[in-house]
């Protein structure tokens, strides 16, 4: 049977995990992360998680653990954030083009310097082009649900690519929502038969290389580095068909619904949008209704995955408005904007027509984005219809 | 040393763009890398495996009386040259082919 308790966003995370059974669990805390981790550890110890847990000495062991327990046959998971991230990098690296299907938690957390320990997402984005699929979820249910379905995606064979599933920290990692834990048996049959490890092995009886040295430029080197990394692009490319046939799956199954890559929220009849990721989407659908009361023609787009780039499904989105603000939650250095928005200006490049785009960069180091903040998004996008672009990306929390 | 069980993994049952894996040696002959070669004096080597031990490309070979480097394999770092107890081996300058 299902069961309904009231949990945080790191309690779900866990018993997201708990469904999925791993084997191998290696952590190590960080706040926001930390109790994620604690509430993993007691799963352990209560059995209510049959999975070996190691406790090492660091985010860059917790990652390589796992891979040699993925390249053993074992389902994986773990969470970091932050500059646990951070000291991950390298083994974090080498996870895609190994094609190990690990879940990980990021439970995001601002960058540092200056000193932080609050949410924000500059420790997920700043790591979006390794080959991690990337998904950013609304609200707790939202992170259960995602950490199942991100074992099924990432264990698809024409997939075979580590997931993080992305959650705020501070809004959703401590926030306490309704949530209900589906039922086992479900989960089981969902997922179904586990086999990680079925193209590339630590196995005596079979023994192979793994990751061995390709050739420089000589020889076969760059021609089968290009075959890897051209394979690496192509589970990518796979996994945007994948992660939607897998939601559509949960909501048959489960009754659960959530857009897969993009959502669209009352976009019939707008003129404009703006565009969220992650748990600031609450407050933003709230103001849209509001503005939508008073007559503003304005919609919501919510970016779930962001790796792979979900191109077709934004592209469907922004052909239906005239101007579009962007709210982001990190900045892009060296573009004066935040991710989201910058890639959004690739995606405007593919419509007929051009249409004006404004950045806003918000809720860095714990800083809310509240409706208030998201209603002068809104007035602030609508004058861009006249016109009126501000050629600098707009600071939400800049005068608090 | 024990004889391998089972035939080693089948890489045609895999995508070939997966994942990279060899389940054979030799695809890479780092042994064009070598400034220097290791000689072996064989009648200084009395096979007591310094070398093999040392070697970080595992690349020595056993022979009916002494060790030799697999030359394919031996980048030429010399660290069996240092190591030899017996002062077998000896480094010289790769020739110009």
């Amino acid at each position: 049977m299902p069961q309904t308790i009231v949990c945080d966003g790191n309690e779900a995370a866990a018993w997201g995990v708990a469904r999925a059974r791993p084997d191998m669990v290696a952590v190590y805390p960080i706040t926001p992360q930390s109790s994620l981790a604690e509430y993993i550890s007691q799963f352990v110890a209560d059995g209510i998680i049959k999975a070996d847990l190691m406790d090492v000495e660091g985010e860059h062991s917790v990652l390589s653990v796992l891979q040699g327990a993925c390249l053993a046959g074992a389902r994986t998971f773990t969470a970091t954030c932050g500059q646990g991230l951070a000291f991950m990098f390298e083994p974090y690296y080498r996870t895609p083009p190994l094609r190990l299907p690990i879940v990980m938690s990021i439970v995001t957390r601002d960058g540092i310097s200056p000193q932080s320990v609050w949410g924000g997402q500059q420790d997920a984005m700043t790591v979006r082009e390794v080959g991690w699929i990337q998904m950013f979820c609304e609200n707790n249910q939202e992170i259960l649900d995602t950490i199942i379905m991100a074992y099924k995606v990432a264990e698809n064979r024409d997939v075979m690519l580590p997931v993080n599933v992305c959650h705020d920290g501070n809004y959703l990692s401590y926030g306490v929502e309704k949530v209900e834990i589906p039922d086992q048996a479900e989960v089981d049959k969902f997922l179904g038969e586990k086999n990680v490890n079925w193209h590339v092995a630590l196995d005596p009886e079979r023994p192979m290389a793994v990751d061995p040295l390709t050739g420089g430029a000589t020889g076969a080197g760059p021609a089968m580095f290009v075959r890897y990394r051209k394979g690496t692009c192509k589970g990518m490319q796979n996994a945007l068909k994948i992660i939607s046939d897998i939601h559509a799956e949960w909501e048959k199954r489960f009754g659960r619904s959530y857009a897969p890559l993009v959502e669209e929220y009352r976009l019939n009849g707008a003129e404009f949008a703006i565009v969220t990721i992650g748990g600031m989407t609450g407050a933003a659908r709230e103001a849209v209704d509001l503005a939508r009361d008073e007559g503003q023609k304005v919609g919501l787009i919510r970016v779930k995955t962001f790796r792979p780039y979900p191109q077709q499904a934004m592209l469907a989105a922004i052909s239906k408005v005239k101007a579009i603000g962007v709210v982001d939650r990190s900045v892009s250095f060296g573009w004066n904007s935040g991710p989201v928005f910058q890639e959004l200006l690739g995606t405007l490049y593919r419509l007929p027509q051009r249409i004006p785009a404004i950045s806003f960069i918000g809720g860095l180091a714990g800083a809310d984005i509240t409706i208030d903040h998201f209603r002068e998004v809104i007035t602030t996008t609508s004058k861009a219809l006249k016109g009126n672009v501000p050629d600098e990306p707009i600071w939400i929390n800049e005068n608090e | 040393m024990k004889r391998q069980a089972k035939k080693p993994f089948d890489e045609s049952t895999i995508p070939n763009d997966m994942c990279p894996i060899a389940t054979k040696h030799l695809e890479l002959k780092t042994g064009d890398w070598r400034a220097e070669r290791p000689m072996v004096d064989r009648d200084k080597c009395v096979k007591c495996g310094t070398c093999w031990l040392y070697c970080p490309t595992q690349c020595i070979q056993e022979k009916k009386r002494w060790f030799e480097a697999n030359l394919d394999i031996c980048k030429g770092c010399g660290v069996c040259a240092k190591e030899c107890p017996h002062h077998a081996v000896n480094m010289h300058e790769e020739k110009e082919e």
